[in-house]
């Protein structure tokens, strides 16, 4: 997975508060849900970028601000230099050309009623331009065949698949554009074990055939591991840590990192006994009233008077190599031999 | 994007094709797991309703019951309309070689009377349920799908129509034309039952519309008439097709109501809601004036029923 230098997606101090209204007939804004509050990334071409983060902390919002499915509040996302977060109508189809989504769930994500044929080409009806009328067919064959799947069953619904096969349906629909960009939001965590092994090597090797670049949103630490080149931790709508796949595994700074690092499962019965338990007490707060300063302080046992009092940006911080939004960071390498 | 196919995607296809080869080509499924002509759900659902038993029984009668409202001659040879072919002698006869229905109480051949009654039943039958689920749908599909506003004012207006007692609305509406016909008893009726359709197909919208596939046509860019009608309205549709056919029924009856009433289609005019109403009176003398049409009106209903649930299960690819 060899990423290039150049950004080709830019996300920059991203907002997403979602209004909570009293009232039946005059409606008044009392509070916001602050799903996501200033979030900023670079992805860059051929690369994986992995955002972890337990239920709740604004991965999906995330997902759908990237695709240009939700306005923000504030902030920007540019795609190749081109804003999708303010782009209305024509421009926001041209502009989504080259950005696309693998969904959650493979069930609910395919038209029960449309073909195989119908979903994967559908593309082409919404963008003409793409392919020409005749060839859209023989197009839709070919995505089949690279996603894993019999071109013969292009007239198949959806419902005579299973999940693994379903999800290969919706990477093919998402491929169908040629985009520079797949959002990948919860790709396997609907599927058994099993399957999404070979989901996650389609995914790895469809980037290294196509090129592609991919936001993988996971809540499971060891998939995103396995195919991030870097990953961003997402707390309560902020990314608290933003590194190369083996900085945050292997030296995470932000207790809440390590905190979560400690909760993955270990399959080996000896390497239990050598990793370290942390476990954190109370549930996350509120995102519509999220703590002052920094938000992981209510949970955080370095916490002191300066946590409450001022939010630590994310940024490198003395004694580490990636970025980190705390103010008493520490390397701790929370799992040996991970 | 390279339309070859990788060494390992050839072999990840044929180690994993056996395994599960999905649903295999599904029980009279049409042409199911062959690329031969591209497949469309009204496609296969038509190649599919033309094997079902359900659907040809449905469309025999159906079948028969327009041919008889279209062309009555072909069935019997006696016009009822001509005031002559009634005899008042031969009133409330019991069926016989002369009269297979029997004859009414002013001597009429039932068989003839039910026979040309067709029409006009079938007509406010029909029409009414085409212009409830025209109106109904197409309304209840914008309501759902674009909510806010014209959402809110529609549910008001419908709310109305629902404090409206149904006789007496349709009383109301029919006293303002004075005379009833086929197409006044239609308005009336329509008027009163589009708010049903349109509150079933909107609350079905709004279950589609949330649906993770629609979210990802909109990402695909898909303008808001393609999700209304290719993505929402065939997800939507099953419910308003069902009540649809089963209220098919309820209009042919409630016509009858309407013309017993005095405001409906009026003799000399035929109608098996008529026929219904005027044998009602004298039904322990002579049952057969009552019970034919009755039957006739039951078949007609029981006809469109199956046909609405063969078009439902057919366009339900889970289901074929």
């Amino acid at each position: 997975m060899a990423a290039t230098g150049d950004a080709i997606l830019e996300v920059r101090d991203l907002v997403k508060h979602f209004p909570l209204t009293q009232g039946v007939l005059v409606r008044k804004q009392i509070g916001a849900i602050k799903a996501v509050d200033g979030v900023s990334f670079d992805l860059r071409r051929g690369e994986t970028l992995g955002i972890v983060g337990e239920s709740g902390c604004g991965k999906s919002t995330l997902a759908k601000l990237l695709m240009g499915l939700e306005r923000p509040t504030r902030g920007s996302v540019r795609i190749n230099g081109r804003e999708i977060a303010g782009a209305r109508g024509a421009e926001l189809k041209q502009v989504r050309r080259n950005i696309q989504l693998v969904m959650q769930d493979p069930y609910t994500s395919l038209n029960p009623r449309m073909t195989v044929g119908d979903i994967v080409g559908e593309p082409y009806e919404i963008h003409p331009e793409a392919a020409p009328r005749g060839d859209r067919r023989r197009r839709v064959q070919a995505l089949l065949e690279l996603v894993g799947l019999n071109p013969d069953h292009i007239n198949r619904y959806p419902h005579q698949f299973s999940g693994g096969q379903r999800q290969r349906i919706g990477i093919a629909r998402g491929l169908a554009l040629q985009p520079e960009i797949i959002v990948c939001d919860e790709p396997v965590s609907a599927l058994d074990v099993s399957i999404q092994a070979q989901v996650i090597n389609l995914l790895a090797r469809l980037q290294r055939d196509l090129g592609l670049s991919y936001v993988f949103i996971a809540h499971d630490l060891s998939v995103v591991r396995h195919i991030s080149d870097r990953v961003g931790v997402m707390y309560l709508g902020k990314l608290v840590e933003l590194g190369r796949d083996s900085e945050i595994y292997g030296q995470p700074a932000h207790p809440y990192t390590q905190a979560l690092l400690s909760a993955v499962p270990v399959p080996n019965p000896e390497g239990r006994a050598r990793r370290e338990r942390i476990v954190l007490q109370g549930d996350p707060p509120s995102p519509a009233d999220p703590p002052s300063g920094c938000r992981f302080r209510t949970r955080c046992w370095k916490a002191q008077d300066v946590c409450a009092q001022q939010e630590p940006p994310l940024q490198l911080r003395p004694g580490t190599w990636h970025e980190s939004a705390c103010h008493f960071p520490q390397v701790h390498q929370v799992i040996r031999a991970f | 994007m390279s339309d070859t196919v990788t060494p390992r995607s050839r072999r990840a296809r044929h180690a994993k094709s056996p395994l599960r080869s999905p649903g295999g080509p599904s029980r009279g499924g049409p042409a199911a797991g062959t690329a031969g002509r591209p497949a469309s759900l009204w496609n296969d659902a038509w190649h599919d309703l033309r094997r079902r038993p359900l659907f040809i029984a449905a469309a025999v009668l159906i079948g028969v019951i327009l041919l008889m409202a279209a062309v009555p001659q072909l069935f019997t040879s006696v016009d009822p309309y001509d005031a002559t072919s009634c005899r008042l002698g031969d009133a409330r006869q019991a069926p016989s070689a002369a009269h297979w229905f029997g004859t009414d109480n002013q001597g009429c051949d039932t068989l003839a009377r039910t026979v040309y009654g067709a029409r006009n039943s079938l007509l406010v039958g029909l029409s009414t349920t085409v212009v409830t689920v025209l109106v109904g749908g197409l309304l209840g599909l914008v309501a759902g799908f674009r909510g806010g506003l014209p959402d809110a004012l529609l549910s008001r207006v419908t709310e109305i129509f629902f404090a409206i007692p149904s006789v007496l609305g349709a009383l109301l509406i029919l006293a303002v034309f004075r005379t009833g016909t086929v197409w006044t008893v239609m308005l009336a009726l329509a008027v009163l039952a589009w708010p049903m359709t349109f509150r079933i197909m909107r609350a079905a919208v709004i279950t589609a519309k949330g649906q993770d596939y629609v979210v990802a046509a909109r990402a695909l860019g898909a303008s808001g008439r393609r999700l209304m009608f290719r993505h929402i309205l065939p997800n939507a549709i099953t419910s308003v097709i069902v009540v649809a056919t089963v209220n098919l029924g309820v209009f042919i009856a409630a016509e009858a109501g309407l013309s017993f009433l005095g405001v409906g289609i009026q003799s000399p005019e035929i109608s098996w809601g008529l026929m219904i109403a005027d044998a009602r009176p004298r039904f322990l003398e002579a049952a057969s004036p009552l019970l034919f049409p009755a039957a006739f009106l039951s078949l007609t209903v029981l006809a469109f029923i199956m046909l609405g649930d063969a078009v439902r299960d057919a366009l339900d690819p889970k289901l074929r």
